[in-house]
């Protein structure tokens, strides 16, 4: 898939915000008047930043307004539903703590599921696609829930909490990645069966439709070198969980500590996610692809 | 609404013959006349004339090599594709808009372009890739079966049939209803042995394609020796002699 | 939210405000077609049901017509060249200009010596016109493209059976079982060729490719035979030696309607090889009733082909000979082939098989030549079908011919289910005007440029020999050109050989380009100047509607119209296009005016004609008789009451064939979808040649004159006419030089030699086969410019079997240098599996020049696309006498542009762009817009 900047911000940003959103629901940390304020004007800006980015994506805009309308079907629908009424749940629990002093828990335990329910439908956005065969696993979106989670352990400021998050999720990620590896195999789908010409023989492309590129390549055909992705994962994996861990673990708490690992870790996730989309192959390219 | 029907009253659709499809493009280049003329936005083309062109088509004619199983020549196919309109339509369902529809009375997927907002989920969602984003209008386009020429009482009765398919010089597409078992295109299906693309991906594709006949069969199964008359000329003449007697 | 049973479309959108149905011009299949009209404009375009050649359906070509109509390279007005030649400067300038401009170079030759203007056209469908007006201007130097496309085929064909593939005929489509297509992937009979393989797949019947190349209608064949270039011809008589060895040919229907029952003269002497004649010349034949020679078209004589009279043997005999010796057994040819002896048999067996057990039989009464009455039509079911394939090798007129001779040994020429001829053919060789070249001062051409050539003494040469044309048509070098040569004009006359030239006049042909052969120095011939710093060809005119690379090199540029705007008749006199069943013609008809100042190139010929006073266009009483082309089409006769539309005639437009002029003519074709068919009574056909009802029919709607029974030519007495001069005998004598040549390859009975490139060059350097095909969706038309078709096609690869892409260690991506005796070329590469091992190809006229066709200077076309034309020459290599041969056949003078061998290697590291380059022309036309998203 096209490693578009605007869905990398998108669920990269919004993740760290709606994830921040949980912990801040939770209560942790426990903030009230400017710091909350500072705390919150930080949530929302990595969660509404990272929807805005997402409408770069949209080619139609002006009709944008519609795609609250299929909640009971479509998973993108449904994480803007739930975006929206975590985003003004948060905004009266934000005010009860800002300007009233007043935690209201129930409230931001509801924020907090709101906010982890909205990562979970961005997450199947892309899990239920049977077409993209290494999206299309239940890791994506156990996935998705820890980089959120993690990644506002990190800016909720609780390094041990964020430091075991991290390892949890450093180590699943490189589960997911390998068993990635193996998802198009899985699905059973080949040229073979793209064409149905599986029953004469060995399926190979002789001349793509047209000499030109279009929209299908350029969106849905992307092949990144082997070599490539094992470099990149290999520095995600150190962006992601290794540093920020080490810097945790190792080094006395400090403030300054703890924004370099979330700093470490954010350009991890925007590694992770470049290859999320990247290294995905969907399954339309085994009409497109040679070899 | 994205949700899909639980049932259509018809399955219209197209059968694809890829014994016949000689690769002339012209369903192609038809399929974008009639569609750039009629439903919904213009199918543009971008940077026409220029070092990058690129536009939108609803219909693209691939050419596959097949190398047999059993060690036969390579055989070259040629291979339309275009909207399947499956009746487990993925490309319906992620929709946020409800753009993307699955008409009840005939099983037609289509794009209403008053609502789509261009997100291009449903193109992911469709492993046939089905769908393109038309670039100038940033509108997603898709095969209609030509819902404006089907029904289309300003047509005659006879050419109310998709684009592709009146135009096909080879006659390799067939349009008709496939939820009817008694339609042509359901016997044809039937007797050709009409088979789904990607099944695996349980998209239950409403359009079927015709798989090639048995191909290079002739050393296989030749034909009878042909018997020696003659060797050589004076010994023809002496056959010749009798043969034109005979006649 | 809107349920989606609820959501409302319109389903009856209005479609058009009219449709307009004229003929297609996207590729030269000539289907009729529906133009609809939206506010004056075009909106879409379809086939037309009614019509007789694509019965509704149309392919890519034509369906993309909307996008040629609306190309940003149509040229805009008359231009006048400002920069150098080549550079593409130009100025517009007024038609009133232009028409002077070219007279005042035009009359002055006319009046002093009209064999100095060349003329030649290109994918003309007009040639009834052009060559009307190029004899009336008197110069002999004219000619279309055929001598570079398939003049092999159709002079095969004609010389052989009156008539060959394409217009000339059709497979019986709805009775035929087996369909074999020699060297065919794509070809001029479009849609008929499609709609007849779907057709009879239908029915169950199948169809074989011979192909080096499984691509177009070879990918459809359910057996391919993926056979070496060059080749066929050796396949071909391999084929036949089995029939002959196992006695399965028609032998009634070669006693009946061939001259394989006419007696060779065997003696020694200026006679030998030619038939035994009567003393009114008609070949004798020796009766099988009485045992007496006779006449061969005596009514109740049947030949004996067994008979021999005064150690004169029957064709037939000769035959047996010839093709049951041992040099075409399987065996003996199978690896020159590229396949296996088996596959040649089980081919032969199964050709055998279709033709005479799956026999059909139609009860239609008929009445043959001679008088006999049959109540049967008895059809073979296997039906041939060849062009380019074949044609352009230099063994390309034999293997056609050996092709036919092997329908005709089939019994399945003119018979139900087998190949049928389409009117006016069959129309045998004596029955087509001789070629002429007789040139007056001021005055018409002695008569018609091009024709059959039956012996020596019709050849186009001057007592010392030399050419009188400048193509060197109708010459010892190629005797039978029926087409011309075009691909020699421009290099002749760079030469002055034999004679300088004042003026090149060319229509639509790409001769800076894609059209000829070593382009590269075609383009320097073009611009070479002479000693005193002129052009050596001192002036040029060109017309193209197009911005095409040829245009750059024009002093005068003459802007045609595009197909929709413009008038033209596909002709009876010319290149119709009827079916086997029926005779009919069509015209095109402005349905759309010009939006730029241009005009349909036949109309400006009628315009010079009438600056000039042209005799033929010019009346009695001084007046000009014509003032356009639609006035022409209308209202010029070529024979009594015959002429260019047969539909329709007679002042109230009630006569078919035969009539005077009607006024209302090309309306009545308007009213009717743009064409006329009037069909073949049914007993009529089949069997042409020599049935009565069919020949009636043909004189009632004036086909001809009187009935023209004839019979099937195995044996080409002209041919060997050719022969019997080289061995020395009668007045008119070949150069020493060409004598074994001309008796080696005139061989009255179809024989295969090897391509004279596989002898000029060292075979194991040049190792492999290079060749080149059209895609389906260009094939002969003007695709580039097209914003929809070039997005199919924009560039083209180099396409490697796997052997040699694996000996190589090709990659994706990867470029390779190709190298040919003349030159080389580096160029992307993909890989082929359905491709004969020694052979490698690409898809032709897809690279362009920077600047030609309104397209950017990078797009693909001109950056990665290529020509393989820069590998093949003209001439063939110097040989040991110090000539240089042209790269022809020796026979008809077609260009051989598939005998090419090349060379291959990895180019590393690869280039930027597909070497050549050339540098850019400037566009007289400028580019064409970013987007183009059109709706009405």
């Amino acid at each position: 898939m096209h490693p578009a900047p605007s869905v990398i911000i998108f669920t990269t940003i919004s993740g760290l915000g709606f994830g921040y959103f949980m912990w801040l629901g939770l209560g942790i940390p426990d903030l009230y008047g400017w710091e909350a304020f500072a705390a919150f004007f930080v949530a929302y800006a990595f969660s509404v930043g990272g929807l805005l980015a997402s409408t770069f994506h949209l080619a139609n805009p002006k009709n944008a307004i519609y795609s609250f309308s299929q909640w009971q079907t479509s998973w993108l629908s449904r994480e803007g539903v739930l975006s929206v009424i975590a985003l003004i749940v948060f905004a009266i629990y934000a005010i009860g703590r800002i300007f009233f002093d007043t935690a209201m828990p129930l409230l931001g335990y509801l924020g907090a599921a709101l906010a982890i329910l909205t990562v979970f439908s961005t997450s199947m956005i892309y899990t239920q696609l049977k077409t993209v065969p290494r999206w299309n696993m239940p890791i994506n979106p156990v996935l998705f829930l820890l980089y959120a989670i993690s990644g506002g352990a990190l800016l909720s400021m609780q390094p041990i909490v964020a430091a075991v998050l991290l390892i949890v999720l450093t180590a699943l990620q490189i589960a997911g990645w390998m068993m990635g590896d193996k998802r198009l195999a899985e699905s059973g789908s080949t040229k073979g069966t793209a064409t149905g010409l599986n029953t004469i023989g060995q399926v190979r492309l002789f001349e793509s439709a047209h000499t030109t590129r279009n929209y299908i390549l350029d969106e849905m055909v992307h092949i990144v070198g082997r070599k490539h992705s094992q470099k990149l994962r290999m520095i995600a994996v150190a962006a992601i969980g290794v540093i920020p861990v080490l810097l945790l673990l190792l080094l006395p708490q400090s403030l300054i500590v703890t924004l370099i690992a979330l700093a470490s870790h954010v350009i991890g996730v925007f590694a992770s996610r470049w290859l999320f989309f990247a290294e995905a192959e969907h399954v339309v390219g085994l009409y497109y692809n040679r070899g | 609404m994205t949700k899909l029907p639980t049932h259509t009253e018809k399955k219209l659709g197209l059968v694809i013959d890829l014994d016949t499809c000689v690769g002339c493009h012209g369903c192609v280049t038809s399929c974008k006349g009639w569609n750039t003329q009629n439903y919904g936005a213009p199918l543009s083309d971008i940077d026409a004339y220029g070092a990058d062109p690129h536009g939108t088509f609803l219909n693209r004619v691939f050419n596959y090599e097949v190398q047999p199983a059993d060690g036969g020549a390579s055989q070259t196919i040629h291979f339309p594709k275009s909207c399947l309109h499956c009746e487990d339509a993925p490309c319906v369902t992620v929709c946020p808009t409800g753009a993307s529809y699955k008409r009840v009375a005939d099983g037609i997927v289509l794009v209403n372009e008053d609502r789509c907002m261009g997100c291009g989920l449903c193109a992911w969602a469709c492993p046939y890739g089905a769908r393109e984003l038309d670039e100038a209008a940033g509108i997603m386009k898709k095969c209609t079966l030509c819902v404006d020429r089907i029904y289309n009482e300003n047509l005659p009765e006879e050419d109310r049939e998709p684009a592709c398919v009146r135009t096909c010089p080879a006659g390799a597409r067939h349009f008709g209803d496939l939820g009817d078992p008694d339609s042509d295109v359901s016997k044809l299906v039937a007797e050709r042995g009409g088979m789904d693309l990607m099944p695996e991906q349980g998209t239950k594709p409403v359009n079927q394609y015709l798989p090639p006949r048995p191909k290079d069969t002739l050393d296989k199964m030749p034909p009878a020796a042909l018997e020696t008359i003659a060797e050589e000329a004076k010994g023809f003449l002496g056959w010749l002699d009798k043969a034109l007697e005979k006649l | 939210m809107t349920k989606p049973e609820n959501i409302q479309i319109e389903t009856s959108p209005p479609v058009s405000d009219e449709v307009r149905k004229t003929t297609c011009y996207m590729c030269a299949c000539r289907c009729g077609i529906n133009v609809h009209m939206k506010d004056g404009q075009v909106a879409y375009i379809e086939g037309n049901r009614d019509h007789p050649v694509n019965q509704g359906v149309l392919c890519g070509k034509g369906s993309s017509g909307i996008m040629q109509q609306y190309a940003p390279s149509r040229l805009r007005a008359p231009l006048k060249r400002v920069g150098p030649r080549g550079s593409g400067e130009f100025e517009e300038i007024s038609w009133e200009e232009a028409l002077d401009i070219a007279v005042s170079w035009l009359e002055p030759i006319r009046q002093s010596d009209p064999k100095k203007l060349a003329f030649f056209t290109g994918r003309d469908q007009s040639q009834s016109f052009t060559s009307f007006w190029a004899q009336n201007f008197g110069t002999p130097n004219y000619a279309a493209h055929g001598g570079f496309c398939s003049v092999n085929m159709a002079a095969g064909g004609i010389y052989t059976m009156g008539g060959a593939f394409w217009e000339f005929g059709q497979p019986d489509w709805e009775r035929t079982k087996l369909f074999v297509l020699f060297g065919v992937a794509e070809d001029h009979d479009s849609n008929p060729i499609k709609m007849g393989i779907g057709k009879m797949k239908g029915h169950g019947g199948k169809v074989m490719g011979i192909n080096p190349i499984r691509s177009g209608y070879n990918a459809v064949a359910d057996d391919w035979v993926g056979i070496t270039p060059g080749t066929d011809g050796l396949l071909i008589l391999s084929i036949i030696h089995e029939l002959f060895r196992a006695g399965k040919v028609d032998l009634d229907y070669l006693r009946r309607y061939t001259n394989a029952g006419f007696l060779v003269n065997e003696a020694e002497g200026p006679e030998k090889g030619l038939f035994v004649r009567d003393e009114d010349g008609k070949p004798l034949v020796v009766d099988q009733k009485t045992g007496k020679a006779a006449a061969f078209d005596k009514p109740g004589v049947i030949a004996n082909l067994a008979a021999s009279q005064d150690g004169n043997r029957t064709v037939f005999q000769l035959m047996a000979e010839k093709y049951m010796s041992d040099e075409y057994a399987p065996e003996a040819v199978a690896e020159r082939c590229g396949l296996t002896a088996t596959r040649i048999r089980n081919i032969a067996a199964e050709f055998a098989r279709v033709a005479f057990e799956e026999e059909i039989s139609l009860d239609v009464e008929w009445t043959d030549w001679k008088g006999e009455k049959h109540d049967k039509m008895i059809g073979r079911p296997i039906s041939f079908h060849s062009m380019r394939g074949i044609s352009a090798h230099s063994n390309g007129f034999q293997t056609a011919r050996a092709l036919h001779v092997l329908q005709i040994l089939l019994g399945s020429v003119e018979v139900p289910g087998g190949f049928r001829f389409k009117p006016p053919y069959p129309k045998p060789p004596e029955a087509h005007p001789k070629p002429h070249a007789g040139v007056t001062p001021g005055k018409p051409l002695d008569g018609p440029h091009l024709g059959y050539v039956m012996g020596p003494e019709g050849l186009l040469i001057n007592d010392d020999g030399s050419a009188k044309r400048i193509d060197k048509a109708y010459t010892w070098e190629n005797p039978f050109s029926a087409h011309g040569l075009m691909h020699m004009v421009i290099s002749n006359a760079h030469a002055g050989d034999p004679y300088k030239i004042d003026t090149l006049f060319l229509y639509m042909a790409n001769m800076a380009w894609n059209s000829s052969m070593n382009t590269a120095e075609t383009m320097r011939m073009l611009t070479d100047k002479d000693e005193n710093g002129d052009y050596v060809i001192p002036h040029i005119i060109y017309s193209d509607a197009y911005s095409s690379e040829t245009v750059a090199y024009a002093d005068l540029v003459l802007p045609d119209t595009t197909y929709l705007e413009r008038h033209d008749c596909i002709s009876l006199l010319d290149r119709p296009i009827c079916e086997a069943e029926a005779a009919a013609d069509s015209i095109r008809w402005p349905v759309v005016e010009p939006d730029r100042d241009v005009r349909n190139f036949q109309t400006v010929l009628v315009q010079l004609a009438n600056k000039m006073n042209l005799p033929g266009f010019t009346g009695d009483d001084g007046a000009a008789k014509w003032e356009d082309y639609a006035d022409y089409i209308q209202n010029h006769e070529r024979r009594p009451g015959v002429g260019p539309l047969a539909g329709w005639r007679g002042k109230d437009g009630t006569k078919s064939g035969r009539g005077e002029a009607n006024p209302n003519q090309i309306q009545a074709y308007i009213d009717n979808g743009g064409f006329w068919i009037g069909h073949i009574p049914e007993e009529g056909q089949f069997y042409k040649p020599w049935n009565k009802a069919y020949q009636d029919w043909a004189v009632e709607i004036g086909l001809y004159d009187s009935p023209l029974f004839y019979a099937f030519n195995l044996y080409v007495e002209p041919l060997r006419k050719m022969q019997l001069a080289a061995e020395g005998h009668g007045d008119i004598q070949p150069p020493d030089n060409l004598r074994e040549r001309i008796k080696r390859t005139m061989d009255p009975l179809p024989i295969w030699y090897e391509p004279f490139e596989n002898t000029n060059v060292d075979i194991e350097e040049f190792d492999v086969h290079a060749l080149t095909q059209r895609p389906m969706q260009m094939y002969h038309s003007w695709g580039t410019q097209n914003a929809w078709l070039r997005q199919i096609t924009g560039k083209n690869y180099m396409y490697l079997p796997k052997a040699i892409w694996e000996k190589h260690g090709f990659k994706e991506g990867d470029y390779a240098r190709i190298t040919s005796v003349h030159g080389s070329i580096v160029v992307p590469v993909a890989l082929h599996d359905g491709l004969n091992d020694h052979t490698i190809w690409t898809w032709n006229a897809i690279g362009k020049r920077k600047g030609a066709w309104a397209l950017d200077e990078k797009a693909p076309e001109a950056t990665e696309g290529f020509l393989l034309n820069h590998l093949i020459h003209e001439l063939q290599p110097p040989k040991g006498d110090g000539m240089r041969w042209s790269n022809s056949d020796p026979v008809t003078g077609q260009a051989a542009w598939f005998d090419l061998r090349v060379k291959i290697e990895k180019a590393d590291p690869k280039p930027d762009e597909s070497q050549p380059v050339f540098p850019p022309i400037k566009s007289p036309v400028g580019k064409g817009p970013k987007i183009v998203a059109r709706k009405i």
